[in-house]
Parts: C-alpha cells; structure tokens; sequence
C-alpha cells in the first residue's frame, strides 16, 4: 500500500502519565504489522508540530485539565474521524481528577505545588496554562468515538480496537473493558 | 374520659349494641331542642384566620343574647371554603357564612339567629363551587363536633360496625365492599374488597391493619383534614375492616406534622375506647381490636405500603421489595392490611346503605366520590370531594373558578410530586384511575394543582424532581442517583446551558428510572419530566435553543459555563 | 419438613429448585450468571441495587431477580436488550455517584463493581461525576470506611446485624445524602458496640471498608454470612 493512502493514526498526550503510550508500545511486534497499515503522522512519537487534517483515527490519552489542552482537545476532534479516549485518565479523569474532590481545587493545587512545597521562592509561577475549575474526562469536552479504559489499558486491548477500527469493524468491549 | 361520666349519662357499664341506637336518638332529641346550630369550622385551615377566637365570639355573643337554650354553637372540622375562613355553617338551611370574625360573629347571632335573619352580604355567594361536588365521605365534615362521639353517633355513625357485628358474617361484610367497587384512595386504586380478601383468607394470626395517614404529598391536605373533621369514620372504618378481615390490632400512622389531627384522632380513640368501641370484647361482643396511633416523621416515602410497615416496627423508613406482599406478610412478618384512612372512612356507609348504592355514585369502572385538595391558581382553592368520573375542566373552572385575575390557564399537575402536568386539550379526561395513568398522571392521594401562563413548565418539573430527589429515600440506585441526575439536567437547562440532546437523554433516564426503581415513589418520580415533555416540548426547546423563557422564570444566568467548554 | 420443588424456565433452560427459593439463587445453582450487587448469600434481600432486574414473561414489570421467590412455570428472561441497557446505566449510575478512582483504589482487582464494569462493558460514564470528598474514618486501630468509595448496597449493615448481632452500622440521612454511620455516627475509635470483627470489610463489595494494611484479597468473603448462618442451624 502507498504509504499516503494509508489510514492516518495520530496520538495525544493531555494529562496523564504516558502509562498508555507505554502500553501501546507494549504490544512489541504486533506493532510492526500495526505500522504495515497505517501512517503515524502526530504524538509525542513523532516529530510534528501543528496537528495534521483529516486523521483517520486520534489515540488520546490523559485527562483535560486546563484552557490548552481543551482548546487544543476541540481542534483535534475537528480534524479526527474517530476519536478515542486511551486509558482511565481520558475515559474518568482518574488520578487527576482527584482534585475535583477539593475546593476550588485550580488555586488549591498551585498553592500546594509551588507554594507549600516550595523551600525556595515560593511563587506560583504565570506561564504554565490557566488550570479549568474542574479536571474532566474527554467525552465531556469533545464527542468521544471509542473508549478503552484501565491504568493503564492492557496492550492487546489497544491493538484489539485499532484492528478492529482498521478493518471497519466497531470493537465490542464486553468482558473485554477493564478499569484501573 | 372517666366511665364514672359515661355511667351517669347513658346508664350503662359497658355498652351493648343496642345502646348506639339508644345513644343515637337520645342525641338527636337534643339536638332537635335546639332552633338554630352554628358550626364554626376548626381545622388547620381556618384556625390561621382566627376560627378560634370567631368560635369563642359566638360563645359569648350567645349568652350575651340569652339564647343558648335555642342556639347550639358547636366546633367542627373543614366546611370546604378554605380560601375564605373562618367559614360558618348556620343550620336549619345551611347558611354558610365567609370570612367571620368575632365582631361579625355578634352580628350573625344577632340578625340571624335572634332576629331570623340571615346576614346576606356575609354569606359565602359562590353555589357553583358546591354544585358538582358530592360530600359522602366529607358528609359530616363541618356538621358534627369531631371532639364529640355523640355527634358521630346521632349522625348514624357506629351503626355499621352494630350492623356487622349483629347481623353480618366477615364474609358477608367483604362481599359487600367488594359488589361497591371501592378502590384505594391511596393512590394506586387497588380494589379494596380485593386486598381485604387476601388478608381475610391468610389463616395465621396475629393479622393487624394499618391506616395510611402519612399524606406526605406537598400541598395535599385531604386526609388531615378528614382526620380532624370526621376522625370517628375512620376508626370506624378500621373497625369493620378488622372484623371482616378478623385482624386483631391496628395503628393509625399519621405524621407528626399535623397536631391538630394527631389530637382529634387521640381523643376520638379515647372515647370510642370509654364507650366500649375499641378494645377488648368491643359492644360486649367477642370482637376485640385495638387501635394505637403511630406518629411518623414526615417523610413522603413512609406512605409508601412497605415503607410504612418499617416505620410502625419502629425502623427506619425503606420501602422493600415485594412480594412478599403486606397481606402475606407485614408487620412483624404478620398478614396485615393496609388502607388508606379516605378508603376506610368510605366503608362505613357502603356497610350502611350496601355496596350496591355505592356502586351507583361515580363512574362504572371508578366508583365513588374522591376528595381533593384544589391549589394553586384557582379563585376557589379548598378541600373539594366530587364523583369519580367527571371532568378536570369541570373541576377547575366549575367548581375552582379557573385562574384568578384574567390569566391564561396553562396546565393542571394531578397526583401530587410524582403526577403529571396535563394541557388545557386534556381538560375533557374524566378523573378516573385508568383515564389519569393513560394520560401520564396518576391519582396520587388527591392534590390538583392549576399552574397559570406565569409559569414554565421546566421550572414547574424541575420543582417536583427536586421535591423527589429530597424525598427518595436512597435505598435503591436508579430513583437515588438517576434523579439526582435528572435534577442536574434541569439545573443546566435552566442556567442556559441546555443542549439539545438533554431532552433525549431526561426521556430515557426517566424511562429507566420508571421501570427498575424499587417502589412507587422512583416509579413515578418522572412523571412531571415525562408529561412536560410531552405536552410543553416547545417550552423545553426555547430553552435550549433560544435560551428563552416565556413565563420569565428561569435567570440563564450562566450564559456561558465559566470554563467555556 | 418436605420441601416442595418448583419448576421453571430460566432463559429457555429448564430448572428444578426448591419452593422459596429466589430467582437469582435459582439461577446461580444452575449456573447462570445474573449480574448482581446488593445481594449476598446469607444476609436479607433488600432489592436495592437493581441490578438483577429480570424479565417475567406475560408481565410488563421488571422484578429483581434477588428477592422474587420462584414460582412453578415461571419464564425468566435475564438477558435482553432493554435488561442489559439498564444494568450498564445502573452501573453508570453507580460509577457516577461518588469517587471511584480504580487505579488508586485497595480494591482494584477485588472489587465487585470494577469487575461488573468490564464485563458489561460499561466502558465509560455517561453521566457527569460527582468527585465526593468525603473525610477517610481510620480512627479505628485497623477498619477504615471511605465513604466516596461506598455504594450503599448495605452489606455491612446487614452482615454487623444480622450475623454479628450487633447493629454498629447503619444508615443516617436519605437520597444521596445517605451515608453508613458508626454507631450514632460517631468516629470509629468510639464506638462502643462495634466488636472489631471485621465481617463488614469481608463482604463490602467494593473498597469502601478495609482493613489497613491487609491485601483485600485476602480480606474479602463473600461466603461469610452463609458460612457462619449454616454453622449455627447445626
Ligand atoms: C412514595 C409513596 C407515597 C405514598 N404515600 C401515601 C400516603 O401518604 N397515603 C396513602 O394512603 N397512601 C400512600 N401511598 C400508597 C400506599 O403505598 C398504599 O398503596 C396505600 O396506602 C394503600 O391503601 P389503599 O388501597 O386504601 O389506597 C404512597 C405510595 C408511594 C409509593
Ligand atoms: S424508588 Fe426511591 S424511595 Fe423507592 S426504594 Fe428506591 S430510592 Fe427508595
Ligand atoms: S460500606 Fe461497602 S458494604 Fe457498606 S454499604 Fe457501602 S459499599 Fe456496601
Ligand atoms: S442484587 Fe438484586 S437488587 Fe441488588
């Protein structure tokens, strides 16, 4: 196949902790057919900056906690046919997401990161990204295709739902989900 | 009350049937000594306009004209024009007067009763709102003292129960409220000679009754009220639905939030207790049952039949699944019967005058008379009781005037929290178990409340879901958190941030809600969601799409969500 | 005593068990799965969870398989479509309604909600979620009860009052606001009718009750009640 005719898969890294993209290399060979088949054209595997048009299918992981990233999030679905949420933190928010728990947890968690914890110049800092009220999972944000939730989603899961995806086929993930 | 009185006024130790008939006449002589009698109606209702002190007046203004060998003034419960309390009933003629006060109420004795003439510009002038009305169970609301057992009893009360114990069989007692086709005033409409039947034919004792007072719906007030105006109906009611069912105790479960009604009842079952009409070997027969009051909490879900089995035993009030049903297994794990107090207080006259006569009052399927409190935005809002079958419309612009001050009508919610919001096109439905539940509504225990144009019909459901999500006891998932989900829609929907797909997600989580939750009060819960639905959409979608709504109630006033997603 | 049995029809199988016997031990006898939450073998049924719903052929109602009694040419139905939406919005529901925050969890792995979740596969939650952030009770030496993770099924409940016999649980509030409660609602280290026996943690479904420091797989029993019941008939 001609490597532009081939599906384009991109992947996407919000806030989470790369457990997933691990997990997607953790399918070793399996990836060499995987890659047989499709055109890897953005992530944090792949030296590209703007997100391309017309992917085919977006791999996402990490949970959306900030403007950025849920701007970023609502460009990227205008450019993905299918979107999945790759692992617990894309899918429920998980451990970032905790923070929901607290009051006004956007200042609170800056006040505990770079004030509290802080030994020199305790100072919340004004270029990192203005923190949302709220760390939310993908699906509500952007309309969300797929979802293969666990921390992280087992390997063979992701292949599973490329596969699928890949052969027209809509996954099925009864008896096959796993969270945490 | 010491037996020491009652010996020395009736002459007996204990009574014997034939003694009520005794009573009863004795009673009616003296009531007939009397030329005029004036009722001052007494209930919750009309003790906030001052009823007490009017009643009072009319005391003094009595001895002040001398005429208290002619003129009885005597304490009642509800008359039925709420709205305009205190009210006052002048017998012969049924003069009713509206909005007494103790300076009219020298007046009243004084043209009315010492002269013979009847205060007309006082008199209550609206004949329609009584006109489609039919007081059977209300039939002595406003006419006897319900302090005093003797007035029951002139009024031909405990004359049933005499009927049952001397010339009926248990059996005999079920056929008949069978053949009367009474049904729960409950809510649910189950056939009462159906439920007394299981009951009656599970052959393991103790078996006890219990009376539903708990009428926890917000702005129904039908049940206090004939608890306080005719509380002798339903002890008696309780009284033959013992004997047919051969129950042996029974608790009247009532909240703790109606006093005055709570009191009633305790002084009714004291005397009826003096007069050797509950307890033991009751009118010197081989018949005993007790009765003891039980005060709930208030809670809505405590009415519910399992739920309120838990209370009496003293637990916490969770509904739980049946079967087993309460008349296999109830209290303490005992056949028990359980009834609403507007049903038990029917039983007396079906006995009286036979199931046959009963079944002729009402509509064929749906027999008998219903009481309702009428609310909301009506010109005459009060306690009303109208045959089964007529009309909503006949209800809210006959007998309710329509919405006072020109407005537009815009919707009727029937069944209490958990009932349906209905369009002027479904005003023609006649009020009946089946017609109401086709439509989207239920019967409920009897508040209809008329919602005008000032009102939006998203807030209106939102105000029942959150009625709903208060109440649910949280026992079971769908009705704890798939309200709470709901209510959540509404919130987002009212604050502008509605989508259009909300409407699909609040019709499926309302179906699913409907059909898994475990008792009647999640079952129903959706229903105000469902029927505004139905009959508003168009109010639903201005709000989410135009962010607009007509009757100005909704603030929108996050236009934008603060995170901008 | 003779027990009569009944017959019936548990999703086209044909099934013989003994009268008084629940729809869902009917079908565990025989091996059919019915996916459930709130019922433990041994404790009273409560119907709570709703997860058990079934169809009864010729009725419109849904009955919760758990406490419905058998009854002679019964046809249960327990896996049509409407049933196995309603079971993954029930567990949606459930995932919502609190913080359930599996990866960091003591119960993952042990956790009966979890593993409801991927079977059914409940793959994401539709509704929003509520982030609880209830205070952690670990005043006791060794039990701790989170209560963001609890899903009110009252196990614990049931299991402390009727198998211990002790009652130190219960429940306070209603609706959402429902929460178990140590005596009245007291901190743990004060109780002074709870007995340390740990049976709430053996069968809390999930990880809302645990013993510190203990792996719930070793904690967890989900036969406890029973075993302890067929004990004392003996
Ligand atoms: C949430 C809920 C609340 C209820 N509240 C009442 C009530 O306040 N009074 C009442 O009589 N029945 C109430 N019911 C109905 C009772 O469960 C029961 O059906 C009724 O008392 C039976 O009496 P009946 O056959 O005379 O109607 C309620 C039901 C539900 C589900
Ligand atoms: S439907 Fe609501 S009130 Fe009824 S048992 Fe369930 S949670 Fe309780
Ligand atoms: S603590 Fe555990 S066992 Fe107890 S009600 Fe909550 S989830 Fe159930
Ligand atoms: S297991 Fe039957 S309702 Fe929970």
């Amino acid at each position: 196949m001609p490597s532009n005719s081939k599906p384009k898969l991109a992947t996407l890294w919000l806030s989470g902790c790369s457990g997933c993209h691990m997990s997607l290399l953790d399918n070793d060979e399996a990836l060499l057919d995987l890659a047989k088949n499709i055109q890897l054209v953005y992530g944090p595997l792949v030296d590209t900056k703007a997100f391309p048009e017309n992917v085919d299918i977006t791999l996402i992981e990490g949970a959306v906690a900030n403007y950025e990233q849920a701007a970023f999030l609502k460009e990227v679905r205008k450019h993905s046919k299918i979107l999945i949420a790759l692992g617990d933190c894309a899918v429920t928010g998980n451990v970032p997401a905790l923070r929901n728990t607290i009051k006004d947890s956007a200042n609170a968690v800056l006040q505990r990161a770079f004030v509290e914890n802080s030994d020199k110049q305790p100072l919340i800092p004004t270029d990192v990204p203005k923190l949302l009220r709220k760390v939310y999972p993908l699906h509500e944000v952007v309309k969300v295709d797929h979802y293969i939730p666990g921390c992280p989603p087992p390997a063979g899961n992701i292949a599973y739902v490329l596969t699928e995806l890949l052969a027209g086929k809509i996954p099925i993930m009864e008896n096959k989900s796993k969270y945490g | 009350m010491s037996s020491k009185r009652l010996n020395f006024c009736w002459g007996v130790k204990k009574l014997k049937p034939a003694d009520i008939i005794h009573l009863a006449e004795t009673e009616l002589d003296a009531h007939r000594s009397y030329k005029y009698r004036i009722n001052v109606c007494c209930s919750s209702g009309c003790i906030p306009f001052g009823a007490l002190k009017v009643l009072k007046a009319f005391e003094e203004a009595v001895k002040e004209f001398g005429v208290q060998k002619e003129c009885k003034v005597a304490r009642t419960g509800c008359i039925g024009t709420c709205s305009v309390g205190p009210a006052v009933m002048v017998e012969p003629g049924d003069y009713l007067y509206q909005s007494v006060t103790p300076e009219k109420a020298r007046q009243i004795v004084r043209d009315h009763v010492v002269l013979g003439l009847p205060v007309k510009e006082m008199l209550y002038g609206n004949k329609a709102y009584f006109e489609k009305q039919h007081r059977l169970v209300m039939k002595n609301a406003g006419k006897i003292d319900p302090y005093r057992i003797e007035d029951y009893i002139a009024a031909g009360g405990y004359s049933a129960l005499v009927k049952c114990l001397l010339r009926m069989s248990p059996k005999e007692v079920i056929d008949e409220v069978w053949l009367s086709g009474l049904r729960g005033r409950g809510g649910a409409g189950f056939k009462t000679g159906q439920k007394w039947t299981f009951v009656a034919r599970a052959h393991r004792s103790p078996k006890y009754i219990v009376a539903n007072l708990d009428e926890g719906d917000p702005g129904v007030f039908a049940n206090r009220t004939l608890a306080e105006a005719d509380p002798h109906a339903i002890i008696e009611g309780m009284l033959i639905a013992a004997y047919a069912t051969e129950a042996n105790k029974g608790y009247i479960y009532i909240r703790a939030e109606y006093p005055l009604a709570v009191e009633t009842l305790k002084k009714a079952l004291d005397r009826a207790r003096a007069m050797n009409l509950v307890g033991q070997n009751i009118l010197e027969t081989n018949f005993s049952f007790d009765i003891e009051l039980r005060l709930g909490a208030g809670a809505f879900v405590a009415g519910e039949e399992t739920a309120i089995l838990a209370s009496v035993e003293g637990n916490r009030a969770n509904p739980r699944p049946r079967p087993p049903y309460p008349a296999a297994s109830g209290l303490w794990k005992s056949p028990t019967l359980i009834d609403n107090v507007e049903t038990l207080a029917n039983i007396p006259q079906i006995i009286s005058h036979g199931g046959l006569w009963f079944s002729k009052i009402g509509s064929p399927t749906c027999t008998g008379t219903k009481c309702f409190s009428l609310t909301g935005k009506v010109k005459n809002p009060g306690l009303i009781e109208i045959p089964m079958g007529i009309t909503l419309r006949e209800v809210i612009f006959d007998i309710g005037g329509g919405p006072p001050d020109n407005k537009k009508f815009k919707a009727v919610l029937v069944g209490g929290p958990s009932g349906g919001c209905l369009p002027e096109t479904m005003l023609d439905l006649p009020i009946d178990y089946e017609s109401l539940t086709k439509a989207g509504a239920i019967m409920g225990s009897g508040g209809i409340v008329v919602i005008d144009e000032d009102s939006c019909m998203v807030d209106t459901a939102k105000f029942f879901i959150d009625f709903c999500v208060d109440e649910s006891c949280g026992k079971c998932t769908p009705c704890r958190v798939g309200l709470h989900k709901i209510q959540e829609t509404y919130t987002r929907i009212m604050d502008g941030e509605g989508k259009p797909e909300d409407l699909d997600f609040l019709r499926s989580i309302s179906s699913y809600i409907q059909d898994a939750s475990l008792c009647g009060l999640g079952q129903t819960a959706p229903n105000p969601v469902l029927t505004t639905l139905r009959y508003f959409g168009k109010e639903y979608n201005e709000h989410i799409v135009d962010k607009k709504c007509v009757a100005g109630k909704c603030s929108f006033k996050h236009q934008v969500k603060e995170d901008e997603l | 005593m003779t027990t009569k049995t009944v017959s019936l029809k548990i999703d086209g199988h044909d099934i013989s068990v003994q009268e008084g016997t629940s729809i869902l031990e009917a079908a565990i006898e025989n091996g059919i799965d019915i996916p459930h939450l709130c019922f433990l073998e041994g404790l009273t049924k409560t119907g709570a969870c709703r997860l058990c719903l079934v169809e009864l052929k010729g009725q419109a109602k849904l009955f919760a398989s758990c406490s419905t009694p058998v009854s002679d040419g019964m046809e249960v139905i327990t896996d049509s479509v409407k049933l196995k939406e309603y079971r993954k919005k029930t567990i949606q529901l459930l995932l919502s309604e609190r913080t359930h925050v599996c990866s960091v969890c003591v119960a993952n792995k042990n956790c009966e909600l979890q593993a409801l979740a991927d079977k059914l596969g409940v793959d994401h939650v539709a509704y929003e979620r509520e982030w609880t952030g209830e205070k952690v009770d670990s005043s006791h030496p060794f039990l701790v009860i989170d209560r963001n993770r609890c899903i009110l099924c009252t196990r614990c409940v049931r299991v402390c009052d009727e198998v211990e016999g002790v009652h130190a649980l219960d429940l306070k509030l209603r609706g959402k606001d429902s929460q178990i409660i140590v005596d009245f609602d007291d901190s743990w280290a004060n109780s002074t009718s709870c007995t340390s026996c740990r049976k709430c943690a053996k069968v809390c479904p999930v990880g809302a009750i645990y013993v510190e420091g203990e792996p719930l797989s070793q904690t967890k029993d989900r036969n406890i009640a029973n075993f302890v019941l067929s004990r004392r008939k003996k």
